[in-house]
């Protein structure tokens, strides 16, 4: 019973994303949570703004990219350093009970927040025995 | 996730069950730093100054309240921190200036007139 309501699955990117470019990637922080509209998934991806971040659905693949705008901090007088200028992206799964013309996302502070919310006949129901 | 070598000559300290990831930027006239706090609010992240040593610290919080089913995924980190990064050289404590946009906390310091690179004219015969 459980997997008719599977919930999002994380799966490998259809292709290397070294292909698309030279750069490597950094794969976002993710939380999901099931709610009973259906699921949020909330991804970190610190220094992207609305404009930087995109949601592709293709299949029953959604991506999720990030591409920061910040400028980096120059070269040149690096004292010390732990993050990446590299974009984000990942890639995930559906769960086919998921409505897709009614996907939201939000960007707030480098969180993204994407409502999927599960078609209503995947909802669960309450049947009264007569 | 943030398991960087860590620079002995930083001596940066940290308490907490996670510690967000910083740059350090040593220019000409001012240092810079940058920290990666996606998820808060302005008034959530502590900035302070003391002998050289800047510290953040605050607490990342949940921004949501889960419905029965709870995470079923959990990869972000929640907690307190706190951070304590000593800087390359004296920075002048009355001007700082921070800004927290798109999740990163930059903070610019400037430095004092002592620690600024200097010319030195060399007088030949």
């Amino acid at each position: 019973m459980n997997t008719v309501v599977n919930t999002l699955e994380q799966a490998a990117p259809a292709q290397p994303a070294a292909l698309e470019t030279e750069r490597e990637y950094i794969r976002p922080a993710v939380n999901i949570y099931q709610t009973q509209e259906g699921y949020v998934l909330e991804a970190e991806l610190p220094g992207v703004n609305k404009e930087g971040v995109s949601v592709q659905l293709e299949g029953n693949l959604l991506t999720v990219e990030g591409r920061r705008t910040a400028p980096a901090l120059p070269e040149t007088g690096l004292f010390y350093r732990e993050t990446s200028d590299a974009n984000f992206r990942r890639v995930f799964e559906m769960d086919p009970a998921v409505d897709t013309a009614k996907i939201s996302a939000r960007m707030e502070q480098g969180i993204l927040t994407l409502t999927l919310p599960k078609a209503e006949a995947a909802k669960p129901r309450k049947i009264a025995v007569a | 996730m943030f398991d960087s070598p860590m620079d002995a000559s930083l001596e940066t300290q940290f308490t907490g069950d996670c510690l967000p990831p910083v740059d350090v930027h040593d220019g000409k006239d001012a240092v810079m730093v940058k920290a990666e706090l996606p998820g808060m609010k302005k008034e959530e992240i502590d900035i302070s100054l003391q002998e050289g040593v800047l510290t953040l610290s605050g607490e990342r919080k949940g921004s949501r309240e889960t419905d029965s089913g709870g995470a079923t995924h959990c990869e972000r980190w929640f907690g307190r921190f706190e951070r304590s990064i000593r800087l390359p050289c004296e920075v002048d404590a009355k001007t700082v200036k921070a800004a927290y946009t798109d999740g990163v906390l930059t903070i610019e310091l400037a430095k004092s007139e002592e620690a600024k690179p200097k010319q030195i004219k060399i007088q030949f015969n």
